[in-house]
C-alpha cells in the first residue's frame, strides 16, 4: 500500500510535467489550431535558459526562474513570427512539418551551445522530504504538483475573466470574424505563443530536479505529453492536465508492477484504447461537419 | 508551348500523353541502367537507398497525399517488412516467397491499423500512428525469440534463383530499381481507376464521397493496406541493403524522414516521392562535402578580397571548427524543412513545374501565377 | 405504393425537434419541392435520407424497400444521388475526375485488376467516360473538363455538383437549394435543366428551395415545412395560399 502511494505521488508529479507541456500544446491549438510539435523543445530550451541564469551565472533561483520565463516568452513570440505566422491557415500537416523542423533546429542548436551532457539545476527544494507517518514524499515532486495547480488556476482565470482571454477564445473560434470585430488577431496569437512558451519553461525548470536537462529531453517528454493532450481531448485545458496525470500515473505504475518494457509502451496502449472508444479523447467535443 | 489535341477517350487514360514523355523517360531509364558501370560504388549505394526511400515515399503518398490520412508510423511498416524477411530467411524460405510474405503481412497489419484509424482525423490520427510505431519498436526490442531483441538480426546475402546477389552488386541495384518502377506503375494504374479516384474523393470530402456511393471505411482500410504493403516490400530490400537490422534503426526519426521525403518532393504527384528521396538521401553526402571543402573555399574567397595568408588561415580554421560542431547537420536539416514549408509548399516537383512553365511561356511568365492567396483560419472543429 | 415514402420521420437533437413526425411520398417521375423558412428542417430531411443523420424514429422506403438502416454508401448504390447546400466537391481534383467519382456506384473492377490496369479496366473506364461526356454535354460543361475545382466560380461549381449527381444515373435525385448563390440567368438555366432531367432522363426530383419563382416554374407538388412539421402539401399555388404558410413566412 505504501509502495502504491509512493508510486502514485511520483506518477502524479511526472504527470504534472507532461500536463504542463500538454497545456502548451493545447493553448496554441485552441488559439490557432496549430499543433506545435516543437513544444517539448521549447521546454528543453527553457530549462537550458534557467540553467544558464542559475547554474552558470549564479543568480538567485527565483530571479533566474523569472528571467528564463521572460526570455522564453519573447522567444515564443519570435518563433511564432518567423515560423508560424506566414503559414497560418494552411493545412495542418504543413504547420506540423514546420514545427517539426523548428524542433530539429532547436535541439541541434541547444546541443551545440550547451553540449550534450546531462545538466542539473539546484533548487531550494532539491533535497528535503516531507514525512507523513511512514510515507516519504520528496519536496521536488510536491513542488511540481503545487506549481501545476497554481499555473492552471492562473490560466483558467486568465482565459475566463480577462478581456484578453476572451479575445483569445474568440479568435480561436473564427479568426476572420474576430478580426472584423476589432480584435488584433496577430497580437493575440503572439501572446498565446508567449504564454505557451512560458508555461513550457515552467515545466522545464520544475522538471530539472526530477530528470536532467539535456538537448533531447524535449523530444522524449514531448512524445509523452502528446498522448496526454490527445487523451484529454486536444483543446481542453483541464483535459490536458488530467491527461498528463493519467499518463504519468500509468507510466509509473506500469514501471513498478509490470515487467520491464511495459513502462514505455503502456501510455500508448492506453491511448490507443481510449481513441478506439472515444475518438475525440476523454474531454473533447464530438463535432461533425455540417452539410 | 505544346498543344495537345485529344481525339479519343484513350488520350486521357494514357500514362504517356505524348512523344516527349517517351523521349525524356527513355533517356532517364537509359541513364539509370548504365549508372552502375559509371558511378562510384559509394554513389551506387546511395542510389539504392534512393530507390528504397522513393518506394516508401510512393507508399506514403498513396495514404497521405491521395487519401489524406497522415501517418507518422511508416518506419514500423518498414521494420515489419525487414524483420519478416530476416525471420523467414532463417528457415531457408526463398527470396520471392519471403518478399511476397513480407508485403502481405505488412499489408495485413496496415489494414489492422486502418480499422481503428477510421474514426480518427488530423492530429488524432498522427498521434495514433506514432503510438503504433512506438509500440512496434518496443515489441521488436522485447520479443527476443523472434527478433533477437536489441542484439539485432543478421540478414543473409540475397539469393535469387540460386544466384547470390551481394548488396553492392549492380544486380541488387537493378532489383531495387525494378521494385520502384513496378510500384510507380501500379500506383499510376490505381490512380486512373475507380479506387484511386475514391481515395482522392475521401481526401477532399468524406461526406460527398459517401453520398456518391464510396464506402469510406473500406477504402481507407484499403489505402492503409496498400501503403503498408509497399513499405513492407521496401523493408525487405532495406534489410538486405543493410545486412543487419535492429530495433533502433526504425525509430520515429525514420518515420519523420519518410514524411519529409513526401513533403519536400511535393504531395500532389508521384514525382515528388522520387525527388524527395533523392534529396533526403543525397543531403548527407552533400553536407559532408561542404564540411570538408567549405573552409578552404571561404578562406580562398577571403584571400581574393585581400586578406593576408595569416587571416585567411585563421578564417579557415574558424570555419572548419564551426563546420565540425556536433549537431550542425540537424540544425541545417531543421532549417531546410522550415524553409520548404514556408516558401515552397508544392515541394521540389512544384518548383520544377514552375521552372518549366517559365520557359514555356517565356517571356510572358508572371510571378503572380503561383502567388498564394491569403487564407484566414477557420476552425476545423466546426468543419 | 409510392415510389419513395417517408413515414413519421423524426430527428431530435436533445430537446430540439429538427424534424418532427414528417410523412410524405414522392411519385415516380415527379418534381417535389420542399419549402420553408430557415431552420424548418428541410436540409435535415435530406441528411436523413442520405443517412448522414440517423432518424430518431420513423422509416424511409424507396421502391418498396426499407432503406432506413442502409449504410450511407448504399443509398447511392440504390440510385439516390444528391447535391449539397454549400457545395461539397473534391476541391483538388479536376472536373473530370469529380464527375468520374459520380460513376463510382457502377464500377465493377477489382483492386488487383486496377493495379495491372487490365483491358477490362480500360474498357470500363471508357464506358464511364462516355457516360460522363453525355452529362457534360447535357449541362454545357465542355470548357471546364480539365480545370481544377478550386479555381472555378461558384455558379459553375453548382452545376458541376449537379453533373456529378447525374453521372451516377440516379433514379431519384435530391437537390439541396440548387439556386442558392446563382444569379437570375443561372437560376433560369437551372430550372430548364431540372425540367429536362425529369422529361428527358426520367429522373424523379426531390428538392429543397428558397426561390419561389424556381419552385413555381418546375414543381409538380410542394410541401411546406416549419419547425420540423408539415404545414401544407399540394400544388405550388395551393401551398402558397395556405394560411399557415403565409403566417410562417410573414411571421404572423
Amino acid at each position: 500500500m505504501l509502495d502504491f502511494v509512493q508510486q502514485l505521488v511520483s506518477g502524479v508529479a511526472l504527470g504534472c510535467v507532461y500536463g504542463l507541456i500538454a497545456l502548451g500544446f493545447v493553448l496554441v491549438y485552441k488559439a490557432t489550431e496549430v499543433v506545435n510539435f516543437a513544444q517539448g523543445d521549447l521546454m528543453m530550451l527553457g530549462g537550458f535558459f534557467a540553467f544558464t541564469f542559475i547554474g552558470m551565472m549564479g543568480l538567485n533561483y527565483w530571479i533566474g526562474f523569472a528571467g528564463a520565463v521572460a526570455a522564453m516568452a519573447l522567444f515564443g513570440m519570435l518563433a511564432e513570427r518567423v515560423v508560424v505566422r506566414p503559414i497560418l491557415g494552411y493545412p495542418q500537416f504543413s504547420i506540423i512539418m514546420a514545427t517539426i523542423g523548428l524542433g530539429y533546429f532547436l535541439r541541434s542548436v541547444a546541443g551545440m551551445i550547451w553540449g550534450t551532457d546531462d545538466l542539473k539545476i539546484e533548487t531550494p527544494f532539491s533535497q528535503g522530504v516531507l514525512r507523513v507517518g511512514s510515507l516519504v514524499l520528496a519536496y521536488d515532486k510536491l513542488s511540481v504538483i503545487a506549481a501545476t495547480v497554481i499555473l492552471c488556476t492562473l490560466l483558467w482565470l486568465f482565459f475566463n475573466k480577462t478581456t484578453l482571454g476572451t479575445a483569445m477564445r474568440a479568435s480561436s473560434e473564427n479568426m476572420l470574424a474576430a478580426y472584423y470585430m476589432g480584435i488584433p488577431v496577430k497580437r493575440v496569437v503572439s501572446v498565446v505563443w508567449a504564454i505557451s512558451a512560458a508555461v513550457a519553461t515552467c515545466a522545464g525548470v520544475l522538471l530539472a530536479p526530477i530528470t536532467f536537462i539535456h538537448s533531447n529531453v524535449g523530444l522524449v517528454l514531448g512524445l509523452k505529453a502528446f498522448p496526454a493532450a490527445v487523451l484529454g481531448g486536444f483543446g481542453s485545458i483541464p483535459g490536458a492536465v488530467v491527461g498528463g496525470v493519467l499518463i504519468g500515473v500509468i507510466e509509473s505504475m506500469a514501471g513498478f508492477y509490470l515487467a520491464e518494457g511495459w513502462k514505455d509502451v503502456a501510455p500508448y496502449i492506453v491511448l490507443l484504447a481510449v481513441l478506439l472508444l472515444k475518438p475525440e479523447g476523454l474531454f473533447g467535443l464530438h463535432v461533425r461537419k455540417k452539410v | 508551348m505544346r498543344f495537345l489535341f485529344k481525339t479519343s477517350y484513350e488520350d486521357d487514360i494514357k500514362l504517356f500523353p505524348h512523344l516527349g514523355y517517351f523521349v525524356s523517360y527513355g533517356i532517364l531509364l537509359a541513364l539509370l541502367l548504365i549508372a552502375p558501370y559509371v558511378l562510384s560504388s559509394y554513389l551506387m549505394s546511395q542510389l539504392v537507398f534512393v530507390c528504397i526511400y522513393a518506394t516508401v515515399g510512393v507508399g506514403l503518398l498513396i495514404l497521405t497525399g491521395f487519401t489524406g490520412q497522415a501517418s507518422l508510423g511508416h518506419a514500423a511498416f518498414l521494420a515489419i517488412g525487414a524483420y519478416t524477411a530476416a525471420y523467414l530467411q532463417k528457415y531457408n524460405v526463398p527470396f520471392p516467397a519471403y518478399f511476397l510474405a513480407a508485403g502481405a503481412l505488412t499489408g495485413l497489419i496496415g489494414a489492422m491499423v486502418g480499422f481503428p484509424a477510421l474514426r480518427l482525423t488530423g492530429i488524432y490520427l498522427v498521434i495514433a500512428t506514432i503510438s503504433f510505431a512506438l509500440i512496434v519498436e518496443e515489441i521488436l526490442a522485447r520479443w527476443e525469440s523472434v527478433t533477437n531483441g536489441n542484439e539485432g538480426m543478421r540478414v543473409k546475402t540475397l539469393s535469387l534463383l540460386g544466384v547470390t546477389v551481394p548488396r553492392d552488386s549492380p544486380t541488387f541495384y537493378f532489383l531495387c530499381l525494378a521494385v520502384l518502377v513496378l510500384t510507380i506503375v501500379g500506383t499510376l494504374n490505381l490512380l486512373r481507376s475507380p479506387t484511386g479516384r475514391a481515395f482522392v474523393a475521401i481526401r477532399d470530402s468524406e461526406t460527398a464521397a459517401r453520398s456518391m456511393g464510396v464506402n469510406v471505411a473500406l477504402y481507407k482500410v484499403k489505402s492503409f493496406a496498400i501503403s503498408a504493403a509497399i513499405t513492407g516490400f521496401a523493408g525487405v530490400l532495406f534489410a538486405h541493403k543493410l545486412s543487419f537490422i535492429s530495433p533502433e534503426m526504425f525509430t520515429l526519426q525514420l518515420s519523420i524522414e519518410f514524411i519529409i521525403v513526401v513533403l519536400i518532393g511535393g504531395t500532389f504527384s508521384l514525382h515528388g516521392a522520387v525527388l524527395g528521396a533523392i534529396f533526403i538521401v543525397m543531403i548527407d553526402p552533400f553536407l559532408t562535402y561542404l564540411k570538408d571543402d567549405m573552409p578552404g573555399i571561404i578562406a580562398g574567397i577571403a584571400a581574393t578580397f585581400g586578406a593576408g595568408p595569416a587571416t585567411a588561415g585563421n578564417i579557415q580554421s574558424k570555419v572548419a571548427a564551426f563546420a565540425s560542431l556536433n549537431g550542425l547537420k540537424g540544425a541545417i536539416y531543421g532549417i531546410i524543412i522550415v524553409l520548404f514549408v514556408l516558401f515552397e509548399p508544392l515541394g521540389l516537383y512544384g518548383r520544377w513545374l514552375k521552372i518549366k512553365l517559365f520557359f514555356q511561356l517565356f517571356p510572358l511568365y508572371k510571378r503572380a501565377t503561383f502567388k498564394r492567396q491569403k487564407i484566414y483560419v477557420k476552425s476545423e472543429r466546426n468543419r | 405504393m409510392s415510389y419513395f415514402r417517408a413515414e413519421n420521420l423524426s430527428l431530435h437533437f436533445g430537446g430540439l425537434k429538427a424534424v418532427d413526425a414528417v410523412s410524405f411520398a414522392v411519385e415516380k417521375g415527379e418534381i417535389l419541392s420542399i419549402i420553408g423558412p430557415n431552420g424548418a428542417g428541410k436540409s435535415s430531411i435530406f441528411n436523413l435520407i442520405s443517412r448522414i443523420y440517423r432518424p430518431t424514429s420513423g422509416r424511409i422506403f424507396f421502391e418498396d424497400q426499407d432503406i432506413t438502416e442502409q449504410p450511407p454508401y448504399d443509398i447511392a448504390k440504390l440510385g439516390i444521388a444528391r447535391t449539397f447546400q454549400n457545395i461539397e466537391l473534391f476541391e483538388n481534383a479536376t472536373v473530370l475526375s469529380n464527375l468520374l467519382v459520380g460513376r463510382h456506384r457502377h464500377s465493377t473492377t477489382r483492386l488487383w485488376q486496377e493495379l495491372l490496369f487490365l483491358p477490362s479496366v480500360r474498357a470500363n473506364e471508357k464506358v464511364h467516360r462516355r457516360r460522363v461526356e453525355q452529362v457534360i454535354e447535357f449541362l454545357d460543361l465542355e470548357p471546364y473538363r480539365d480545370k481544377l475545382i478550386s479555381g472555378l466560380p461558384y455558379g459553375v461549381r453548382k452545376v458541376i455538383e449537379l453533373a456529378r449527381a447525374l453521372c451516377s444515373e440516379p433514379k431519384l435525385i435530391l437537390l439541396d437549394e440548387p439556386s442558392s448563390g446563382l444569379n437570375v440567368e443561372e437560376t433560369g438555366d437551372m430550372s430548364f435543366w431540372i425540367r429536362d432531367m425529369k422529361n428527358e432522363l426520367g429522373v424523379t426530383v426531390l428538392m429543397v428551395e428558397h426561390d419561389m419563382s424556381l419552385v413555381n416554374r418546375v414543381s409538380d407538388r410542394v410541401i411546406a415545412l416549419n419547425y420540423g412539421r408539415v404545414l401544407a402539401m399540394g400544388s405550388p399555388a395551393e401551398v402558397q395560399q395556405h394560411p399557415d404558410v403565409v403566417a410562417a413566412y410573414l411571421g404572423a
